[in-house]
């Protein structure tokens, strides 16, 4: 019906199913992601966000299932088939991936500027005042002072790791970007941050997100699609707004009823 | 042409798994059409289930059967059968919806939320902006406002933040819950002319009025929804 | 490197082998040495042998000086660019009872030398090796301590990290502060830490005539640069590599182009600066004693 429905997707799922032992980590999970989307995965604890999270972003093999990405454009490439040094060129190029903890996102023993710089190096920068220039302007877009360049994450909030994270995720201007929980433990005010932030990064870089919360205020602002999950299954998927204003399993209609009003 | 909004036999029930599987009937069988131009007015007893209308023809209510198509880049969408991916796109350009109440990102200043539909459409940021300020001004939102969130607005701010929005592109399908509630006389002769504009320019309106003089002034048609409800609030 | 089979009777202690390594431990050495020199600056691991010294004192460098000796070969040991420091005399007194060779403090008769943090003022040749004692052979480790990482790094050339401590450095204090271990980049694939010599003798590794191997006791690696290798030092465009100067001259021998050491003479602030190789200076003030006597 619509003449782009026939483009590629950038990110495929079919069937990414994990198990640990006799634990079911996630199971059976399908999903076409394409630029400019934001897809949040909600479920409770131990539903098996993160398990998943884990395997379409090539961190953990899935045991069964594939992973299929966009690479260069160049049609859908298995994730599993792909040699190693590509499937890190990828992670370091064109993929972002935030962690819920800064501290595991972040290289704590060098500055700020080092660390936004970092990315670039690998790419091949080899000029340390553009490189610091960068590293500057990615600071005021996630509204760090410039001053603090120098400075290590050490020094900073939990909040402010946070953006630097996200800047030293998005210096290479990724495609798709992949969210654990970012804005969890943050106060009100930087969470509020964040979203913007993040809002303006995916309508200005047409950037896919798949963002990992158990927040469904977040879900609903952020997000254009929502996937419920319960006990590594996907138990409901649509529309934002359908899914948390229309839930129609049973787990999606007790999480939606279970938060105060968002 | 064909008309920018075809509904066909929906029908829609809640069913209630919290509360063991109760079924609550909202519609069965409405078929409505509405042509460019042409601006219709939901009426029904309060509680009767025009908003829940409005959410089934924005796709955020799922249809258990019938069709809702919507005009879309020279062709038609069912919403009801549409992929996440398509309505979409239809919302993005065709399809503009203001609910009675504004939800979003607190921080992002009124004049970008007013704008930013326009600027996913591709829009130049300026013109979008541009646009954003004839609204807002038209709309009597103070110029020393546009820089902040709407999020600590008054009512009437926001719902008029809310208009700004979902008017700044010219959507060939407008869908409006209760545009004029809560503002005084002024605003909502203001608000009224704007949807008449958005009429006249070609844009099929399905909308909600309480008053009669609003829908008198505003809409073309009214389209009772009574006799295919289930008498449930939506 | 000839073989050499059995105790001889050059040995003071016909118990031990020659230059008291066995025969096999010498052999899985050459091996790995042969790898090192096929694949300029490739860390090849090796199955260290305790020696009879602590670890950090050139165990690494011992082990391979030890598999390469030849009962022909002059040694010549310095510490810091000296032959009369401590660890430098011991271990040629160690290989002189050992293996019963000759030994040297002129870099010129040396067929060997076995160095800790220095190279030689004098353009070394092609018939002679130089043998470097590393104790942390890997760049990487400064921002990436897991060696499984690590090696996958050097698999993939993947050195950006080596830039990041640059920039660091930079950041900090304005310039490039590594003075020393400054990484380089081997023959245009592997990114190498020379071990701890002053950055003042990078350019001396590039194209060098001589043999270098490098031997890490503790961290049991080997790595080498063939004779005539590449060698570059990591920079940035828009801050290059610069070697240390010093304002003044050697007091001892006036030379103004070698790395010089800072000397304490006294408590009231008295200092001075003078050539690091002691056998290079030694040369120099010779002549200078000969020229005036002539």
């Amino acid at each position: 019906m619509l003449h782009d429905d026939l483009s590629c997707p950038l990110l495929r799922a079919r069937s990414v199913t994990k198990i640990y032992g006799d634990h079911v980590g996630c199971l059976g999970v399908s999903f076409d992601l394409w630029p400019g989307e934001v897809l949040a995965i909600v479920g409770e604890s131990g539903s098996g966000k993160s398990t998943l999270l884990s395997c379409l972003s090539g961190a953990m093999e899935p045991s069964e299932g594939e992973v299929f990405y966009n690479a260069d454009a160049t049609g859908l490439t298995d994730l599993a088939g792909m040699p190693e040094p590509q499937l890190r060129a990828l992670a370091r190029t064109d993929w972002a991936f935030v962690h819920q903890n800064p501290r595991d996102g972040l290289r704590m023993s060098v500055s700020a500027g080092a660390n936004i710089g970092e990315r670039l190096m690998a790419n091949g920068a080899r000029h340390y005042s553009n490189i610091r220039t960068t590293a500057e302007t990615w600071l005021e877009k996630v509204e760090i002072d410039t001053s603090r360049l120098d400075d290590l994450p050490e020094t900073f909030s939990g909040g402010m790791q946070q953006r630097l994270q996200i800047a030293r995720n998005l210096v290479t201007g990724p495609r798709l970007v992949f969210m654990d929980e970012p804005p969890g433990g943050l106060d009100v005010s930087v969470q509020a941050r964040l979203l913007d932030l993040v809002r303006k990064l995916v309508a200005d870089h047409e950037l896919a997100v798949v963002i990992v919360t158990h927040d469904l205020a977040v879900a609903r602002l952020l997000a254009s699609r929502l996937m419920v999950m319960q006990a590594g299954r996907v138990v409901e998927t649509g529309l934002a707004d359908q899914v948390l204003d229309d839930p129609q399993a049973p787990y999606s209609q007790l999480l939606v009823s279970s938060v105060l009003q968002v | 042409m064909t008309a920018p909004i075809r509904v066909s036999d929906v029908t829609k029930k809640f069913t209630l798994h919290m509360q063991g599987g109760v079924e609550l009937p909202v519609f069965d069988g409405v078929s409505m059409t509405v042509k460019a131009g042409q601006a219709i007015a939901l009426t029904g007893p309060s509680g009767a289930g025009k908003s829940s209308l409005l959410r089934l023809l924005y796709g955020t209510y799922k249809a258990d059967s019938g069709c809702i198509h919507i005009g879309h880049k020279d062709d038609a969408v069912d919403i009801v059968t549409a992929s996440p991916r398509q309505i979409l796109d239809v919302r993005r350009y065709s399809l503009g919806y203001v609910s009675q109440f504004l939800r979003v990102i607190p921080r992002v200043p009124t004049l970008e939320i007013v704008a930013e539909p326009m600027m996913q459409l591709g829009a130049a940021p300026e013109k979008a902006r541009h646009r954003a300020r004839e609204l807002l001004k038209r709309l009597r939102i103070p110029e020393n406002l546009w820089g902040l969130s709407p999020v600590t607005f008054s009512g009437g701010e926001q719902q008029r933040v809310n208009i700004a929005r979902g008017l700044c592109p010219d959507y060939p399908v407008l869908l409006l819950d209760e545009p004029t509630a809560s503002l005084d006389a002024e605003n909502r002769g203001t608000v009224l002319e704007l949807i008449n504009e958005a009429r006249e320019k070609g844009s099929a309106i399905v909308s909600i009025f309480h008053a009669k003089a609003d829908r008198d002034i505003a809409c073309t048609d009214e389209f009772d929804i009574q006799p295919f409800t289930g008498g449930v609030c939506g | 490197m000839k073989q050499q089979s059995s105790p001889t009777s050059r040995t003071d202690s016909p118990s031990y082998g020659f230059a008291y390594l066995n025969e096999q431990t010498k052999r899985m050495i050459r091996r790995a040495l042969l790898k090192a020199v096929a694949v300029p600056g490739y860390q090849v691991p090796f199955a260290s042998r305790e020696m009879p010294m602590p670890y950090g004192w050139g165990t690494g460098g011992i082990q391979v000086t030890a598999s390469i000796l030849t009962p022909d070969d002059t040694l010549k040991v310095i510490d810091q660019g000296a032959d009369d420091t401590t660890n430098a005399v011991s271990i040629r007194k160690f290989f002189r009872k050992t293996a019963g060779i000759q030994t040297t403090e002129s870099t010129d008769e040396a067929s060997i030398v076995q160095t800790r943090h220095r190279i030689p003022e004098q353009t070394l040749r092609e018939d002679q090796i130089l043998v470097y004692q590393v104790p942390i052979p890997e760049p990487l480790r400064f921002l990436e301590p897991r060696e499984t990482e690590t090696r996958k790094m050097h698999a993939l050339e993947e050195y950006g990290l080596m830039h990041v401590k640059l920039y660091e450095d930079i950041a900090r204090h304005g310039n490039i502060a590594t003075t020393y271990a400054y990484p380089v980049h081997v023959h245009g694939r592997y990114v190498m830490d020379p071990s701890p010599t002053p950055k003042f003798d990078n350019p001396k590794m590039d194209k060098m005539p001589a043999l270098q191997l490098f031997g890490a006791g503790r961290e049991k690696r080997i790595y080498a640069i063939p004779p005539y290798t590449k060698v570059r030092s990591l920079d940035f465009d828009d801050h290059p590599f610069e070697v240390q100067k010093w304002d003044g001259a050697c007091a001892l021998c006036g030379e103004t182009e070698s790395f010089l050491d800072e000397v304490i003479l006294d408590d009231q602030g008295g200092r001075m600066f003078c050539c690091s190789d002691s056998d290079h200076c030694g040369k120099r003030r010779e002549t200078a004693g000969d020229s005036h006597a002539a």
